[in-house]
């Protein structure tokens, strides 16, 4: 589904990211781990389609397609999806607008109808319970005025509503106390399916604990210097991520 | 500039056209007014840009063109379908319907129904016709033109040299309107000058809203100047609304006054969505102790439209409370200024105001001038403001297009969001709706170059790179 080949990026100038090889197949969750610094966000958000973000190399293909030529918007209709760290407040547009200027866009897209008021809060109803979210989120200006775990619900909730193909959760678990955790935790769950597959790009094990996955890479410095199962997710968690430092500084001690 | 003065001379000559016929004198009261106004205009003429209130606002255009009254003693009439489509979805309230700013009785909503004892409104000439008869115009006497003054407001003298007609609405003391009243005018001839004047009158401890709409049927030039004047007795509360969509090769011309009194309430909201150039001089004066003033406009101009508004604020008496919020959003070569003046006299300590000026800048061409005037001469006050200008941030740009929105329609949501600060606070549902629904409308225009079209014209383009 997700190829990543070679891939390097920066922003203003600053290299991030260095010759990232990813593969990412249908109804895989991989498991992106590393310390502050390391390059996760930047990752996630060149997924996207930041335009802060420079790609200086490398390619990224999915489902066949060159993501890197695409619009942020158009990789959005493709089934993209990026749950923000720091999910962005919009005064004035309430979050109902925007989740259906956004369904109806991905719907569009699809090769769906529209979906009119009704079909709508119709839809909606049943992603609300998903998670434990009431009527009255809606009506709130998008993420204005919300808590922390308000936040990362509501784009639980996008990412319910918009079914997206990949779906990358960006520290979606930072911030969140373990109620929070685990009803995110648990509307993710419910959204896995074998046609799609989800990056989970995280600092802490914690979150793996519910979201079990397929693979685990780790993140030092802008590259990929470990992979493995979820074995390796819980080790970095008994050793701290000290450990990889102390293994790259033997590594490239010359023999 | 000669042109300008040749203007003047045709105002003047009218005047003196209509002094002859004995016009002037209806009612007798306003003879001496109208010719004190007159005075004033004959004196002063049009702003300059060399006034400090008209730096920024070049009436050379207006002054330059030779607008008249509408020609003809008609009451004016409207198509049944035209009077149809003036209506708001959903606003069955009284309506008083003006067209170039001569009452139209058939278009209007019967002024005796649907009003609750103890609120009248009728138009201002038949008002003053009244009043030429018998006794109950006193109060006609005591307001008109006694709050929004001829000196130092050409404008306002202009329209009180010429007043004629407009809507009168007067509430009774301890009474409630229950509805909004809706005041609405109609332009319909390219080149014609209306000069409508509005005067609310609401005594102790009584509760009216009102709401002046500004529908332009011609998309010619053509020149409103409006004063409305608010008397706000008492304890009592008036929430006012104008929502203009004049033709954008209008000139439209706005003096506000409103005088409130002890423990009084005002409020204004200005919709400024038409009109060449669009000037709103608008003034709340504390008269009393108490009282309380909510300011709020919004404006969504493009191409050359010119919007001013000059706002003062008048704390002349202790422990009153004013607001000021004025948003507005600018494309193509538009411009827009604001002066916000908060007058706190030695006497009003306690005074707590509060001025907020935000401009969306949605392209290059755009120019601001906007202006905190704080003059203070009391010590325990509490004075704000604040102004800020920009575009719109990239990172709610990115999140909206993240969640598949093309970047036009992204930025139409983001300064539809902008605007709602605004419109929100407009509490009539079915007025709250209309604004919103123009609004929509107008930002996905002023925004449109949807990528939604270009994908559908080349669906392959993009996905075969």
């Amino acid at each position: 589904m997700l190829e990543i080949r070679s891939l390097s990026a920066g922003v203003a100038g600053k290299a991030i990211l260095r010759n990232i090889d990813l593969d990412v197949r249908a109804g895989e969750v991989h498991a992106v781990m590393g310390p502050n610094g390391s390059g996760k966000s930047t990752l996630a958000q060149v997924l996207a389609g930041h335009p802060a973000y420079t790609v200086t190399g490398g390619e990224v293909r999915y489902r066949g397609e060159d993501l890197l030529a695409m619009s942020p918007e158009r990789r959005a209709r493709a089934g993209v999806f990026l749950a923000f760290q720091y999910p962005v407040e919009i005064p004035g547009v309430s979050n109902a607008t925007f989740l259906k200027a956004a369904v109806n866009e991905v719907r569009a897209e699809r090769g769906l109808e529209e979906l009119d008021a009704m079909e709508f809060l119709e839809v909606l109803e049943q992603k609300l319970k998903l998670v434990e979210m009431d009527r009255s989120f809606l009506s709130r200006p998008v993420n204005e005025g919300f808590s922390g775990g308000e936040k990362k619900r509501n784009e639980i909730l996008q990412m319910a509503v918009l079914e997206p193909t990949l779906a990358i959760l960006d520290e979606t678990d930072s911030g969140l106390d373990i109620d929070a955790l685990r009803v995110v935790a648990h509307g993710v769950n419910r959204l896995r399916r074998p046609d799609k597959a989800m990056i989970l790009i995280t600092h802490y094990q914690r979150i793996l604990q519910y979201l079990e996955p397929d693979h685990v890479h780790v993140l030092f410095d802008g590259r990929i210097v470990r992979s493995g199962s979820k074995d390796l997710a819980l080790e970095l968690e008994r050793r701290g991520y000290d450990w990889i430092r102390e293994d790259l500084a033997v590594a490239a001690r010359p023999a | 500039m000669a042109t300008a003065v040749s203007t003047r001379a045709r105002y003047l000559a009218d005047f003196a056209t209509r002094e002859r016929e004995g016009a002037l004198e209806r009612p007798s009261w306003l003879g001496p007014l109208r010719r004190a106004a007159i005075s004033t205009f004959a004196e002063a003429g049009f702003p300059t840009t060399r006034e400090e209130d008209w730096r920024y606002t070049n009436l050379a255009p207006l002054a330059q063109m030779p607008f008249t009254p509408v020609q003809t003693h008609e009451p004016p009439e409207l198509s049944g379908t035209t009077v149809a489509r003036l209506g708001i979805e959903g606003a069955d309230w009284p309506r008083l319907v003006f067209v170039d700013g001569r009452y139209a009785r058939r278009a209007s909503t019967p002024t005796r129904q649907t009003l609750a004892d103890g609120v009248r409104i009728s138009s201002l000439a038949d008002a003053m016709q009244a009043d030429a008869g018998h006794g109950d115009g006193a109060r006609l006497e005591r307001h008109l033109a006694r709050h929004a003054k001829p000196d130092g407001n050409v404008f306002a003298a202009l329209n009180t040299a010429f007043v004629e007609d407009g809507a009168l609405v007067e509430v009774r003391a301890d009474t409630a309107a229950s509805q909004p009243i809706e005041l609405v005018f109609v332009a319909r001839t390219p080149g014609v000058l209306a000069q409508p004047r509005i005067l609310v009158i609401a005594e102790r401890g009584s509760r009216v809203t009102i709401v002046e709409r500004y529908v332009a049927l011609v998309d010619d030039a053509y020149f409103t100047n409006v004063v409305t004047e608010v008397a706000i007795g008492p304890g009592a509360s008036v929430d006012h609304y104008v929502v203009q969509e004049q033709s954008v090769r209008a000139f439209h011309v706005a003096t506000l006054h409103a005088a409130i009194e002890r423990d009084g309430s005002f409020s204004t909201c200005g919709v400024t969505l038409g009109g060449r150039l669009a000037r709103t001089t608008l003034t709340a004066e504390f008269r009393g102790e108490g009282g309380a003033a909510a300011l709020r406009g919004l404006y969504v101009i493009e191409g050359t439209q010119h919007v001013d508004h000059h706002v003062t604020v008048d704390h002349a008496v202790p422990r009153c409370t004013s607001r000021q919020l004025y948003k507005g959003v600018l494309d193509g070569s538009a411009r827009a200024v604001f002066n916000g003046r908060i007058v706190v006299r030695p006497d009003a300590q306690k005074t707590d105001a509060n001025q907020t000026n935000k401009h969306l800048l949605l392209s290059d061409g755009v120019e601001v001038d906007t202006k905190p005037q704080l003059e203070i001469f009391a010590d325990d006050v509490k004075c704000t403001h604040g102004a800020a200008e920009g575009q719109l941030a990239p990172e709610p740009l990115f999140y909206l297009r993240s969640r598949g929105l093309a970047e036009p329609a992204a930025r139409a949501l983001l300064t539809y969001g902008f605007a709602r600060e605004v419109v929100e606070r407009i509490a009539p549902v079915p007025l709250q709706a209309y604004v919103d629904r123009q609004l929509r409308a107008l930002t996905e225009r002023l925004l449109q170059r949807s990528d939604r079209t270009a994908v559908e014209a080349a669906p392959s383009t993009k996905e075969n790179r």
